[in-house]
């Protein structure tokens, strides 16, 4: 073992092998290493089946269904692809959630947060990207109205569109670009995960008590190389019922007919990890505001380390927040929901409120409630 | 002091949990219902079939893909072109090579140019799509009122309900309902979203005649056809199924072994005691 002392191998020792880990954290703690998983398989099928694609609006509906029927396997390459993205975001909306349950995002792991908040947005650029390529109707029609999003900037929207689309609606040069940087952005979310480990071990992991981590700390290997490959098993048993019994049952049917400018699907749904931002988004009748509230959904995550207002990190020894965490879930919930529908009452009221909710909750509730529970703290 | 706050708010927050829960089921009773989620193109939705191949572990019928061949080549294939679909899939799948090739062959396929620079014809061969009934769209337009027959390769996979749909649209025909006029040239046909299709009704009992004798009623051809355009969707279905079937089942093995390594690693510290002095 005297190699792994050697430069290089002995980062591979200082961060996987001798790492310290708090003895105390559980299988929650999992999906970190599950979602790096994610990204390799995402990564390492991608890459094969790139060699079989073609980005042409002739020909890549075409060249997707000489990998479903010509290339060996192809089809399960491109079945575990597709699945792959909604098991990546299963398994990041865990951690995310994790991460809100135990409040990780606290001091001194706040910049592990900001970095991680910064990896979901490449990972939402990168999956609403890469579902163009197929170019059926969905990616089409789903391009065309996300892209137009960005028109809603005041005086430049309409130029900026025309630079992103490369021509004057979603065409061969949008396909061309999308597919290059459907290439690109997984490469930058390593280097990201990356930086996002490296800070995490300068402080170390939190744990289920949200206390001192350094009190009782033993090494990766064995224990938490084991427990993590355990998860594993659970994660790809899980993914392979996807992959080989309802391939399609997270995608839409519309996505098999092939793109054609002339017809408009009667629903533009977007991918079902996206329904919860994309209720927000349709929840304000107002273009710019609508995409303000969209973005903003997302970044206010990253201010939790500055919101949080009490010394306590977990929610064992936080009753209110618990409770108060469990409406977060069901509201995410209902706003997936109601992305999902078509803009008729009741789901507009509904998705309203549930949007209010959600800013009320990170804005208002949480800091008031770490005021409380500080008084509550120091009261005697 | 500051426990005893703790356990008094216990009660609101139930309380709070509670009303959310009932706010929950209030909003979980008003959930859509299917009509109500494509109220802008009402259609009915399709009864579920209990296909043969519909559970976890169960391969096409390749009698009925055979029989859904020949409703297509029959009734179908006038309208419907399957450009995803070369003679040789077929072979394996519901029929010899020697038949295929001997199916192929039936047909003028043009090819070309030769060495003269001439496009000719030759006989059909594995390697050939199915024959289209039209050379280009306009034509398919032209011929049909206007309407597209679409491509019926990925037909089952493009389709919500698939091949439940599939069978409810072939065998749903009737007379529209007093108030619905429908236009002309426009059949009426409850599971197609809006309720008028341009396709009329293509299956009436004993429209083809089936090599294996089997009785040919609009439902059977209607299922046949419904198999044979799923199989068409997804070749890959029975090999799909068999490895998912070797792979969980290795895996799931692999848990038990990878739990026992777990828990025997792990043994030292989960038996430990600790002691504060």
């Amino acid at each position: 073992m005297r190699l792994l002392k050697r430069p290089i191998l002995s980062i591979v020792n200082n961060h996987l092998i001798d790492y310290p880990t708090p003895i105390n954290i559980h299988y929650a703690w999992n999906f970190g290493f599950l979602a790096s998983i994610c990204l390799i398989i995402q990564i390492l099928t991608g890459i094969f089946l790139a060699m079989h694609y073609t980005p042409h609006v002739d020909l890549a509906f075409a060249s997707i269904e000489h990998i479903m029927r010509d290339v060996n396997y192809g089809w399960l390459l491109r079945y575990i692809h597709s699945n792959g993205a909604s098991m990546f975001f299963i398994v990041v909306y865990v951690h995310i959630f994790r991460g809100l349950y135990f409040s990780s995002y606290t001091k001194p792991r706040q910049w592990v947060w900001v970095i991680g908040v910064i990896i979901f947005l490449l990972m939402i650029i990168t999956a609403f990207i890469g579902y163009v390529l197929p170019w059926g109707q969905m990616s089409l029609w789903g391009a065309t109205v996300i892209t137009n999003l960005v028109s809603a900037v005041p005086l430049v929207g309409d130029s900026i569109v025309t630079w992103l689309w490369g021509g004057f609606s979603v065409d061969n040069a949008t396909l061309n670009r999308f597919f290059s940087l459907h290439y690109l952005l997984p490469f930058i979310i390593t280097a990201a995960s990356l930086i996002h480990l490296a800070v995490l071990h300068q402080d170390g992991s939190g744990n289920p008590l949200g206390i001192d981590s350094n009190v009782d700390k033993i090494s990766m290997f064995p224990y938490f190389i084991y427990k993590d490959l355990l998860g594993l098993l659970v994660f790809i048993i899980f993914f392979s019922l996807f992959i080989y019994f309802s391939p399609n049952a997270l995608g839409h049917p519309d996505n098999y007919i092939e793109a054609n400018p002339m017809v408009t699907p009667a629903h533009i749904v977007p991918e079902w990890y996206f329904l919860p931002f994309y209720a927000i988004l349709r929840s304000i009748p107002h273009k710019l505001g609508g995409v303000v509230a969209m973005i903003s959904a997302i970044l206010v995550l990253a201010l939790l380390p500055w919101i949080h207002g009490t010394e306590i990190r977990s929610s064992r020894f936080r009753p209110v927040y618990r409770f108060l965490y469990w409406t977060m879930i069901s509201c995410c919930l209902i706003l997936g929901w109601i992305g999902g529908m078509p803009v008729e009452d009741p789901f507009v009221l509904i998705g309203q409120i549930a949007s209010v909710y959600y800013f009320f909750y990170f804005l208002f509730i949480l800091p008031l409630l770490g005021k409380i529970e500080k008084f509550l703290l120091e009261f005697e | 002091m500051a426990s005893a706050f703790w356990r008094s708010l216990t009660l609101p927050a139930v309380a709070a949990a509670a009303s959310s829960a009932a706010a929950g089921a209030t909003l979980f009773s008003l959930r859509p219902r299917p009509t109500l989620a494509f109220a802008d193109d009402e259609a009915l939705h399709p009864p579920h079939i209990n296909w043969p191949h519909s559970s976890y572990l169960a391969s096409f019928d390749a009698a009925a893909i055979r029989r859904g061949y020949e409703v297509y080549r029959n009734v179908c294939s006038s309208c419907h072109s399957m450009n995803r679909i070369a003679f040789r899939n077929l072979v394996g799948v519901a029929f010899t090579e020697e038949e295929v090739k001997e199916m192929a062959e039936d047909i003028e396929v043009e090819d070309g140019p030769n060495e003269e620079g001439l496009m000719f014809s030759r006989p059909g061969r594995l390697s050939d799509i199915l024959p289209a009934p039209y050379p280009n769209e306009e034509a398919a337009r032209y011929a049909n009122n206007g309407a597209l027959p679409p491509d019926l390769s990925l037909i089952v996979k493009a389709r919500h309900g698939a091949e439940n749909y599939l069978w409810a649209l072939l065998t749903g025909y009737r007379d529209a309902p007093q108030g619905i006029n429908v236009r002309e040239g426009l059949y009426y046909n409850p599971y197609f979203p809006g309720g008028q299709i341009a396709m009329a009704r293509a299956l009436y009992d004993g429209a083809v005649e089936y090599e294996d004798g089997t009785d040919a009623t609009t439902s059977q051809m209607a299922k046949d056809v419904s198999t044979f355009l799923a199989w068409a969707s997804e070749p890959e279905h029975d090999q799909r199924k068999k490895m998912g079937l070797e792979w969980i089942g290795a895996f799931s093995i692999l848990f038990f072994f990878m739990l026992y390594m777990k828990r025997f690693k792990w043994s030292l510290y989960k038996t430990r005691r600790l002691e504060f002095r």
